[in-house]
């Protein structure tokens, strides 16, 4: 049973490694992650939003959106995590 | 957490490290803008913390940092958040916008304090959540 | 013979290490019986996403992303792409509240069948 399952893996495994050799390598500075937008990010950056590490700057003023979404998904998991366990103050009976 | 690790030198222990791990936090989240750091990273140290000291003595002899304070440190984190998002329309940008924040800055300046405010709401939500999350998960423990 | 070669030289080794660490989540994902490990092997597939996208803002010779010295000019291939760094600081937070649902969760489902085995859950299902 567990030999069966390991057949579509190792088949994806293939597929995966084939598809790596069709990647930029690893490091190349003319890589199209590293052409698109991130000159502009690293170009203007400091002098735009003023944060020297290019990363806060990114994260909380070119993509703030992102991060707003990001912080209330955390919210949300922390609420549920109460939610779901501190059932005890509302006589929760089915445990 | 009713019980706890505690044994006096783990306490003479975390007592030493306390103050300096939660300033490292702030200054984690305060200088995130000139060298690595940030919200996310100064709010994970912070809630180390808070851990550390659950996990040495318990929830009696700690900071008693309960679920429903953490839940509204985690929801004033949001709203810090969305505030100073929404302070961008107020004064006739777009929403998290801060350059439009009128203060007497260069331009660059002046979305580097609104970023930094809501660092520190992201800082602020992180730390209520996992603080939030250990205790839920340590108190099902507890009940068995 | 010299394409393997080419394969397992440095440029790729990120990406074989990523494809690696995916088919070990996903293989863990789909035939282990045992949802706390289930939920383990969920975490190492966010890794390899992690790692795949980090080696994707990799630039031979760049330093961090923290500019240090403005006066002469910004040189971009002096630093590496910051912008999978602040995607990946997000995924890494939001892989960190979703483990903490599913344990969450996962402790609800033992308090209430006495089990996390999926095989011993379909069989209290059925009853």
């Amino acid at each position: 049973m567990v030999r069966l399952s390991l057949i579509p893996f190792l088949a994806l495994g293939a597929i995966l490694v084939a598809a790596a050799g069709g990647l930029p390598p690893v490091g190349d500075p003319e890589s199209p992650p590293a052409t698109h937008v991130s000159p502009r990010y690293i170009m203007f950056g400091h002098e735009e939003t003023g944060a020297a590490n290019l990363v806060t700057g990114v994260l909380a003023d070119y993509r703030s959106y992102d991060t707003l979404g990001e912080t209330t998904v955390i919210c949300v998991a922390g609420l549920a995590c109460w939610l779901i366990l501190g059932s005890r103050s509302r006589g929760d009976k089915e445990r | 957490m009713n019980f706890a690790f505690g044994s006096p030198a783990l306490d003479a222990a975390s007592r030493l490290m306390t103050p300096f791990i939660l300033m490292f936090g702030a200054y984690v989240v305060m200088h995130g803008h000139d060298s690595p750091g940030g919200g996310f990273q100064g709010g994970v140290i912070i809630a180390a913390c808070v851990i550390l000291v659950r996990l040495v003595r318990g929830r009696a002899g700690g900071w008693n940092l309960s679920p429903e304070t953490a839940l509204a440190l985690t929801c004033a984190g949001v709203g810090i958040f969305v505030g100073v998002g929404l302070l961008g329309p107020i004064f006739g940008g777009n929403f998290l916008d801060y350059a439009a924040l009128p203060l007497s800055l260069k331009a660059g300046e002046v979305r580097a304090v609104g970023s930094l405010a809501i660092e520190i709401g992201v800082a602020l939500t992180v730390t209520g959540v996992l603080t939030l999350v250990f205790d839920a998960l340590v108190e099902a423990r507890n009940d068995g | 013979m010299g394409e393997m070669a080419e394969l397992l030289s440095i440029g790729t080794v990120q990406y074989l290490q990523a494809a690696a660490l995916l088919l070990v989540g996903l293989y863990g994902i789909v035939a282990r019986r045992h949802l706390l490990r289930k939920l383990m092997a969920m975490n190492i597939l966010q890794v390899a996403v992690i790692v795949f996208f980090i080696a994707l803002s990799a630039k031979s010779g760049a330093t961090v992303p923290v500019v240090v010295d403005e006066a002469g000019g910004i040189d971009v291939a002096a630093y590496v792409n910051p912008l999978p760094h602040a995607l990946m600081l997000t995924a890494i937070v939001v892989s960190v509240s979703t483990t903490g649902v599913a344990l969450a969760l996962l402790i609800r489902i033992r308090r209430r069948y006495g089990t996390l085995s999926e095989t011993a859950l379909l069989d209290k299902l059925r009853e």
